[in-house]
């Protein structure tokens, strides 16, 4: 327990300087330079729309993932932030999905051939 | 205030003495504020999905140059930036005030080579025939998702490379701190974000195979 409440507080409040590495930082950007090369060269592929879809959103949460956790550095922030802001979110998101996105697939598989 | 009520208030995160996340109210507010845009977009873009799927007349007018080339150089441009927007950041956390805004100008430029590139592709478009309410190859919904997802992406850009142009200005003279970098280095890395998803929904899902 501390005898010194102000200088707790200026600690609790201070940001965690922990910030990566330029090495860590020039890794995850080619890996994401990488994951682009991948989702272009798949898209020539000839597969059915909706299964593109999901491989490239895939994708793209693997690298929104990256770009979170080492560019903006919430790898580094405590976990009641992450658990503040992400479950919220894929929540939400999920919500739009489940709710909309069935029909779309729904209708294509209604159409004439 | 008593001692022991000092003790109390120092002692737990959630009573109010301070920050149960040991960050500033800057970096949480624009955490809220990515959280609440991070939606707009997302329901956005699952409104494109949705017409994507379903109409089997969707265009495929991105041909490998200048469509998808293009696209591709201005994923480059972003995700450079956002590696010197990261330098930039932890520079500002050294006190390297005047290599931070070293970092800060390479990014405002990617920003700006990214915004160049987005225009020519949208005068490429335009002089094809497409506005948001029609086009000459398919469904007429095509302009309207494009011209609206990526200009709403655009004006996102856009007002981040006139935030980093003020930050660059703030931070160097003084005004501002590396913790102000920081939140605005957010803001950056989420339009970058948004990107990683709007490039292969937009235009890989569109690619002409016959390029």
């Amino acid at each position: 327990m501390s005898a010194h409440p102000e200088a707790l507080d200026t600690e609790a409040i201070e940001p965690l300087h922990v910030v990566g590495t330029t090495r860590l930082f020039v890794m995850v950007w080619v890996a994401l330079l990488g994951l682009t090369v991948v989702e272009v060269g798949l898209a020539y592929e000839r597969v059915p729309v909706n299964v593109m879809l999901t491989i490239l959103i895939g994708l793209s949460l693997i690298k929104s993932a990256l770009i979170i956790s080492y560019f903006m550095h919430l790898r580094f922030e405590r976990l009641g932030l992450f658990i503040l802001l992400i479950p919220v979110m894929v929540f939400c998101i999920s919500m739009m999905l489940l709710v909309f996105f069935p029909d779309s697939v729904r209708l294509m598989n209604m159409r004439p051939h | 205030m008593s001692h022991s009520e000092a003790e109390f208030t120092a002692d737990s995160a959630w009573s109010g003495g301070g920050s149960p996340f040991a960050i500033n109210s800057k970096k949480l507010g624009m955490w809220l504020f990515i959280v609440s845009d991070s939606l707009t977009f997302s329901a956005l873009l699952i409104a494109y999905a949705y017409v994507r799927l379903a109409s089997p007349n969707w265009p495929r007018p991105f041909e490998l140059w200048p469509g998808i080339a293009k696209s591709s150089l201005m994923t480059l441009a972003l995700l450079s930036s956002s590696l010197t927007m990261v330098m930039g950041v932890a520079a500002a956390h050294r006190g390297q005030r005047s290599r931070t805004v070293k970092y800060l100008w390479a990014t405002i430029a990617f920003g700006v080579a990214f915004i160049v590139l987005h225009a020519t592709e949208w005068v490429t478009l335009i002089h094809e025939g497409v506005t948001p309410w029609s086009n000459p190859w398919g469904a007429p919904l095509f302009g309207g998702t494009f011209f609206g997802l990526t200009g709403l992406h655009m004006l996102h850009v856009t007002i981040g490379v006139i935030y980093l142009a003020v930050m660059s200005w703030g931070y160097g003279s003084g005004r501002f701190e590396a913790d102000d970098v920081e939140v605005s280095g957010l803001y950056w890395h989420f339009v970058d974000l948004v990107w990683m998803f709007i490039f292969p929904m937009i235009y890989l899902l569109s690619v002409n195979y016959k390029s």
